[in-house]
């Protein structure tokens, strides 16, 4: 890790975005007082995570991204154990495991049960001391649509009252959804930070218009205005690139004072995926 | 922190019986080698002990005992290899638990288990083994206790150094077992060379033999501070070094 610094709010759902390798979970560790940095700073919850580990634990709650739990422990122990760590009541937990579609699963060994599930019950023991700030690593990977739905309502949810989530996440549409501001970090280093939107529209500005129109004028119309910086005919199917926002209008305005039929008509936007395609020139599947 | 102490020492023998090898391994291992030696002894050998003939000098007791803390600490080494394999030592560690409550739960686990083995040995013996007055059962029971607690640290000691779970079991076992076999147990020390009996001073279960032997043969405690002693300094030792090199993932 090289000049990592940043600030995560009250409050807030912040995402660190980045490949594999890129020092997410190391960073995330660091913030945990799980890992001791070689040097630099760290604060949360105006504590120190070294010297104030445990006061920090019971603040915080944590998902890690490798964890495991004893092979035969059954789910209710796990949670049970995990209230009494923090001194909760146990109903705390079952309330958990109800919201998170494990109840069924209470007397079910650990070992026995699938990835996505072990993936809930982490989450069920990240959250069971009703943290002020919640640390999720991957949350979601290995999750069907529909958990990983449930699950962004309930990160969102956690928000709503008024706690604060540190996730990392490979999922751009995740970050997108769920994070009021990311960090997008490559090789131990933080390349940029700031809301999604602002992101997009800083490194990503361009306007994508794609539409079908029989008009054999159509293309050169378009290609004459202003903003517009690549047209491409196929198949009857027009795809009209430029920058600015006001390129969608203009689209629209050019169709309607030539009076052009158009069949179909869409617009693409970029997104969080394009930003990071563009600052680390390459995809985060690569 | 006692209440996340005595919840996870629960848990984890709920955990150990659920696994039947580990069980067995641990529990019934002992308790029949046990059993079979006091059969041996009062079916094949006349004088109905093993420790009669002059070249052989072991005391089954005895012999029970430090297997069964052997197996107590294999068994420990193995499970802690397995979680920090599986990143549930580092699970655990994300909690308000402190590292040291954790650690002794495990060498509770291994305590409560000892015991239990020894008692069931020691009933299940009992038409081999008549256990007259004179021996004191409590007592070599405590003794028992110390020694695994002692040897339990030497297993902490291992298991910060051993890289993979695969090799945690025949590390531990190629550690011990040479330790055991020089430990007075087989055969006298005092006939050994120089070099080799000043190493026989160096092991541990040097003082576990004598101090159980010596405590089921009648001695009285003062006659074993020593062994005591050299015990408490190996646990000294062995933890403070654990401490230093224990790996957490
Ligand atoms: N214990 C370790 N010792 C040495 N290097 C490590 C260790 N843990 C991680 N690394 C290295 O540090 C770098 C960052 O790892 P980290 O786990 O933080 O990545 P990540 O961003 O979380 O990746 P992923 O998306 O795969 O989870 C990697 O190159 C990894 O090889
Ligand atoms: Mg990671």
């Amino acid at each position: 890790m090289d000049d990592v610094s940043f600030d995560v709010y009250d409050g807030e759902i912040f995402g660190l975005i980045g490949p594999n390798g890129a020092g997410k979970t190391t960073t995330m560790e660091c913030v945990e007082g799980l890992r001791t940095p070689d040097h630099g700073r760290i604060s949360v919850l105006d504590l120190d995570p070294f010297r104030d580990t445990y006061k920090l634990q019971d603040r915080i709650g944590v998902q890690l991204q490798e964890a495991q739990l004893q092979k035969r422990i059954k789910v209710k122990e796990a949670v049970h154990l995990w209230a009494s760590l923090y001194n909760k009541k146990t109903s705390e937990g079952d309330r958990l495991l109800e919201q998170l579609g494990l109840a069924d699963k209470r007397n079910s060994w650990f070992m026995t049960l699938s990835g996505g599930q072990k993936q809930r019950l982490f989450i069920v023991l990240a959250l069971i001391n009703d943290p002020e700030v919640v640390f999720l690593d991957e949350l979601t990977t290995g999750l069907d649509p529909q958990s990983r739905r449930a699950i962004w309502e309930l990160v969102r949810g956690i928000r709503e009252r008024g706690k604060t989530v540190f996730l990392t996440t490979h999922l751009m549409e995740e970050a997108e959804r769920l994070c009021d501001r990311v960090a997008i970090i490559e090789h131990g280093r933080i390349i940029d930070m700031d809301t999604p939107e602002r992101l997009i529209r800083r490194y990503c500005p361009e306007r994508t218009v794609v539409l079908a129109a029989a008009d054999p004028t159509a293309e050169a119309r378009f290609r004459s205005m202003p903003g517009v910086e690549e047209v491409a005919a196929h198949d009857g199917l027009i795809t009209i690139r430029g920058s600015g926002e006001h390129l969608v209008t203009e689209v629209i305005q050019c169709l309607s004072e030539n009076r052009i039929h158009v069949t179909d008509f869409r617009t693409i936007l970029p997104n969080l995926e394009d930003v990071f395609l563009k600052v680390t020139g390459h995809s985060i599947r690569d | 922190m006692l209440r996340g102490l005595l919840k996870l020492t629960w848990v984890e023998i709920k955990i150990f019986f659920r696994e039947p090898l580990g069980a067995i391994g641990t529990v019934v291992t002992p308790v029949l080698v046990f059993i079979l030696f006091g059969w041996l002894g009062t079916h094949i050998v006349p004088e109905r002990s093993l420790a009669a003939g002059p070249g052989l000098r072991i005391d089954v007791p005895v012999f029970a005992a430090v297997l069964i803390a052997i197996n107590a600490v294999l068994s420990l080494v193995a499970i802690m290899a397995i979680y920090r394999e599986g990143g549930i030592l580092k699970r655990l560690r994300a909690t308000p638990l402190r590292p040291q409550t954790i650690l002794t739960a495990h060498v509770l686990v291994k305590l409560i288990l000892t015991a239990a083995t020894l008692t069931l040995a020691l009933m299940a013996g009992k038409r081999y083994y008549p256990v007259g007055a004179d021996v004191p059962l409590v007592g070599f029971g405590f003794a028992l206790l110390i020694s695994t607690w002692s040897i339990l640290s030497i297993g902490f000691l291992i298991s910060s150094i051993v890289p993979t779970a695969r090799f945690a079991q025949p590390i531990g076992a190629v550690i011990l077992y040479p330790m055991l076999v020089l430990s007075g147990l087989f055969f006298p020390l005092d006939g050994l060379p120089p070099a080799l009996r000043a190493l026989t001073r160096a092991l541990p279960f040097t003082y576990s033999v004598s101090l159980l032997r010596g405590i089921w043969h009648g001695d009285s405690w003062a006659m074993h501070v020593g062994d005591v002693a050299a015990l408490a300094i190996v646990f000294v030792i062995c933890t403070a070094l654990s401490a230093k090199v224990f790996r957490w993932e």
